[in-house]
């Protein structure tokens, strides 16, 4: 897989990396933490010190529900969740499938599924 | 217009009051927050000491944009100055627009004496907006012009 | 002829390093009128003041422009020297060349290029000043102090131990302020009260310091010197002079539904109250809102109870008027609302607290006697949770942008001191980071973790919710464990931000003084005059400048007083001669200036006017300059052209921006 840059993920999230003050309240809100195994504050730093690789392998991509909590409590604005879809969008570019068409789309959905969880599956897992 | 925009420089004069925007200017300075050099400051005691009078001439000598800063309404150094200053600008600008000088051009900001960010960020984007509209030609005096 | 001389400044490199400043000199020895032109390293010195002395007496100079930093920064000094050297300090002007060049542009060229023009400009203004004379006017020789709190206390004891009166004011019903709330203070653990209460007696007892309680500022007038200031005394229903401060009336007062303020709703107060047992002075007052008989005319037991007569049903606000030569604004914080914090759950669970309420739970005058339990049930909690920068150090619209400043401290006391009574208890801190620079300070928090076993982990709580068993579950981060936690608590302290008390933009706009965009008010300098407002005769003390602790907050009042006592102790002030003046040959009478004047200044009367030869008694406008602060609304509202200002005259910013746009 090709390794994109910081400065990539950086574009494409719109997220400015060096506001983080390390408070950890991203990884305090997170209710996917315990499935991670690279943390969201993990992810702002890995940017931040151009480490993107180890992001790209890392299965919190896929863990990560979206649900914005990070985004909404940090006290900073950086928006950790838009940096971790910003490298699941690289990685899946990369990998040029659609793992979820939208045809596939009406036996997945029942009754007390959220709309908002069709958006964030559709953002994770098309291409 | 034969100019090139790129070797174009605008000629900006902005009023600052003393109290506000002026040491806002000043801090901008001492925060080492970059503006271009275009932009050259005119200290009066207050926003509302500034004449009508003065954006015009400026405008007739070539200027290619003015912008005036002031206090934050409610906070102006002489309690109600800023709010003539307002009025006055607000038709003055208007009136230039229906003349044929844009309203982008002029324009009036409040600047207090802690923002200099906002000083910096301000002159920034205005003389971007000026630089868009190209050379002021309409109310330029030619006969002002020095060779 | 005009003979001007430009002086341009290095600044050391400040200056030099950006703007090529030989050439500078160079060029604006071109400009007509100009006769001398060099260049120095350090203008501002005492060898660069005497190069302007010498080149005044040999070139004859009749008028200076120094370029150098910003006239905020050097004017007056320039102008002193002016003035040794002989010449009227007016005929100084200062072109900007630090601040507004050299410091934020970086091209040499460019930079050297605008300087030159900012040169031309203030040669073309200094070649229409006129010499003027700086009048006087007198000093009132009393003080007016905005807030009773320790700041507001310390500064009037400073001033009135000078030997000049002093005035406090104070919106609740007595003075003592945050402080008086406060259990034990850091670094010493002296008790706040202890070392609190002495100084309100003082200041009560001394004969120059006069109490304003429950009474706030309404009206500000005038200037630095002679300020006329309108106090609002707000009924009080309790005559001072009669009562005696027994307290019955309190504990009969069958009305006692209304939030404690004192005690941060901690618990109720009857409606006559009076916020706490040291209270100065010691006489309650009837909340208006809550008050029985004030309301629906039954009740009375106050009255009927009170042996000497004091109530008093009837009383209405007063407002009285009082001269002061300086104002010191003294009106410290309170904490923000946690309105937006929903995570924490502040709003929904009783046992979130802030750490002013755990204060007071702490306090042996509190509401629980100094016990501290859980307020949702009253019972003794096990594990306590403190979670740091709440609202502090955030960017987002929910909280500010800076550094609350105590919070570190203050946590760490409060933790050793709940060790120290209750040392079962399992304390856990969650931080960022840990702030602890002043004499002490660090040794002090160390002392918490390393004597007294307090918890602390590098981390945020993310969310606080109702555990099953009606405990709190507390989520959070651990960074350095690289893991999350979740751990049960019986209690939550929340290190809540400080932000200015409200009302005090109000006030602000009231005296003119200038206020950040936190609400905090801005200090003339940031760092060589952190005590005076940029407004003249305005002074700062405490938490409204900026967040502080307690001995920096009463070093702070002292330097106040210190800047009070040196205004005060003058007979008399020189005032800015750069006021307006009305040309009564052009005068039409026509009184526009009149009505934009904010101070006043402006008066029209018949006088004998010579125009065009002739003579003729006419209406015209005359400017009291002794009124008159220069901010030239009049010059433009003035459609004749009579008005103009001094020292900012209409011919000398045309000429600037003449300059400018050459």
């Amino acid at each position: 897989m090709k390794t994109v840059t910081a400065d990539q993920i950086r574009e494409i999230s719109g997220v400015d990396t060096r506001k983080c003050m390390k408070c950890g309240r991203c990884s305090a809100s997170c209710p996917a933490y315990d499935e991670m195994d690279i943390r969201p504050h993990q992810f702002i730093s890995y940017v931040q010190n151009g480490n993107i690789e180890p992001l790209m392998n890392s299965k919190s991509i896929s863990k990560c529900l979206s649900c914005f909590a990070c985004v909404e409590r940090c006290p900073r604005n950086v928006k950790p969740a838009k940096v971790i879809e910003a490298v699941r969008v690289s990685v899946l570019r990369q990998r040029g499938e659609t793992i979820l068409s939208a045809d596939e789309m009406p036996e997945l959905l029942d009754e007390n599924m959220p709309q908002q969880l069709l958006m964030s599956a559709f953002r994770k897992y098309k291409k | 217009m034969s100019m090139n925009n790129s070797e174009w420089k605008p000629k900006i004069v902005a009023f600052c009051c003393n109290w506000c925007s002026y040491a806002g200017a000043d801090l901008a300075g001492s925060s080492r927050l970059a503006y271009p050099a275009d932009v050259k400051i005119i200290r009066v005691p207050c926003s509302c000491r500034v004449n009508p009078m003065f954006i015009l001439r400026a405008f007739q000598k070539g200027a290619d944009g003015v912008i005036l800063c002031g206090c934050h309404p409610g906070d102006c150094h002489y309690s109600t100055g800023n709010y003539y200053a307002r009025r006055r600008m607000t038709t003055l600008f208007s009136m230039l627009d229906f003349l044929g000088v844009e309203k982008n051009r002029t324009h009036v900001e409040w600047v207090s004496a802690a923002e200099g960010v906002k000083f910096s960020a301000t002159m920034n984007k205005f003389i971007e907006q000026v630089r868009e509209l190209g050379p002021n030609v309409r109310l330029e005096d030619i006969r002002c012009k020095q060779n | 002829m005009q003979r001007i001389g430009v002086f341009v400044c290095h600044c050391g490199t400040n200056i030099a390093a950006t703007v090529d400043v030989k050439r500078v000199a160079e060029t604006l020895l071109k400009e007509p009128g100009v006769v001398h032109a060099e260049d120095y390293q350090y203008m501002c010195s005492e060898a660069g003041q005497k190069l302007i002395g010498d080149a005044i007496k040999e070139k004859q100079l009749t008028g200076i422009v120094v370029c150098s930093c910003s006239p905020r920064m050097h004017e007056n000094t320039f102008r002193k020297a002016a003035e040794r050297y002989g010449i009227n300090p007016y005929l100084v002007e200062i072109a900007n060349i630090r601040e507004q060049c050299s410091w934020i542009h970086k091209d040499k060229e460019e930079a050297t290029e605008k300087a030159i023009i900012l040169g031309r400009a203030a040669v073309a203004k200094v070649m229409l000043n006129a010499p003027l004379q700086a009048g006087t006017s007198p000093v009132t020789k009393r003080a007016l102090v905005i807030g009773g709190g320790i700041a507001g206390i310390q500064t009037a004891l400073d001033i009135a131990d000078a030997g000049f009166e002093v005035d406090i004011v104070e919106r609740t019903p007595s003075i003592g302020g945050r402080m008086s709330q406060l259990d034990k203070t850091f670094p010493t653990l002296d008790c706040a009260a202890c070392i609190l209460t002495p100084k309100m007696v003082e200041a009560n007892a001394h004969e120059k310091i006069t109490l304003f309680t429950w009474s706030e500022v309404e009206k500000v007038g005038g200037f630095v010197g002679d300020f006329k200031v309108d106090i609002r005394k707000k009924a009080r229903y309790v005559d001072m002079d009669k009562c005696t401060g027994c307290g019955e009336c309190q504990a009969k007062c069958p009305n006692k539904k209304t939030p404690n303020e004192f005690n941060r709703g901690l618990n109720n107060r009857s409606a006559i109250y009076t916020p706490f047992a040291q209270a100065i002075p010691n006489v309650p007052v009837i909340d208006k809102n809550a008050c029985t008989y004030l309301k629906t005319g039954k009740c009375g037991v106050c009255a009927k109870i009170c042996k000497a007569g004091a109530i008093n049903y009837e009383a209405q606000d007063e407002i009285i008027t009082r001269e002061y030569g300086a104002i010191v604004v003294a009106t410290g914080f309170d904490t923000i609302k946690l309105d937006k914090f929903n995570e924490y759950g502040y709003n929904t669970n009783k046992d979130v607290i802030t750490s002013l309420e755990l204060e007071r739970l702490m306090n042996a005058a509190g509401p629980t006697g100094g016990h501290v339990v859980r307020p949702s049930n009253g019972e003794d909690p096990k594990t306590i949770v403190f979670v740091q920068c709440v609202g502090s150090r955030d960017t987002t619209c929910r909280g500010k942008t800076y550094c609350s400043k105590i919070c570190c401290m203050y946590t760490a006391k409060q933790a050793m001191l709940l060790k120290d009574h209750y040392p079962w208890l399992d304390i856990h801190v969650f931080y960022i980071d840990v702030r602890t620079p002043g004499k002490n300070f660090d040794e002090f928090y160390r002392r918490a973790v390393e004597e007294y076993d307090v918890d602390y982990i590098k981390g945020q709580v993310g969310k606080v919710s109702e555990a099953e068993n009606g405990r709190l579950l507390v989520q959070a981060s651990d960074l350095l464990d690289n893991r999350q936690i979740k751990m049960e608590a019986d209690l939550v302290v929340l290190a809540t931000a400080i932000e200015p008390n409200e009302g005090v933009r109000r006030i602000a706009s009231m005296l003119t003084a200038s206020i950040d965009t936190n609400d905090f008010l801005t200090e003339a300098h940031a760092k060589l005059r952190p005590v005076e407002s940029p407004t003249a005769g305005i002074f700062l003390s405490g938490v409204c400048q900026g967040p502080k602790d307690i001995p920096e907050t009463v070093a702070q009042a002292g330097a106040a007083a210190s800047k009070v006592i040196g205004l005060l102790s003058k007979d008399h002030l020189v005032t800015n001669p750069c006021t307006a003046k009305c040309n009564q040959v052009y005068c039409n009478g026509c009184s526009n200036c009149e009505k934009v004047c904010p101070y006043g200044a402006i008066s029209y009367d018949e006088q004998m006017v010579i125009r065009f030869g002739a003579r003729e008694t006419t209406r015209v406008a005359t400017v009291n300059t002794a009124l008159c602060q220069g901010c030239g609304a009049c010059t433009v509202a003035c459609p004749s052209g009579a008005m103009d200002l001094q020292g900012f005259s209409n011919r000398q910013i045309l000429a600037e921006v003449d300059a400018i746009c050459r």
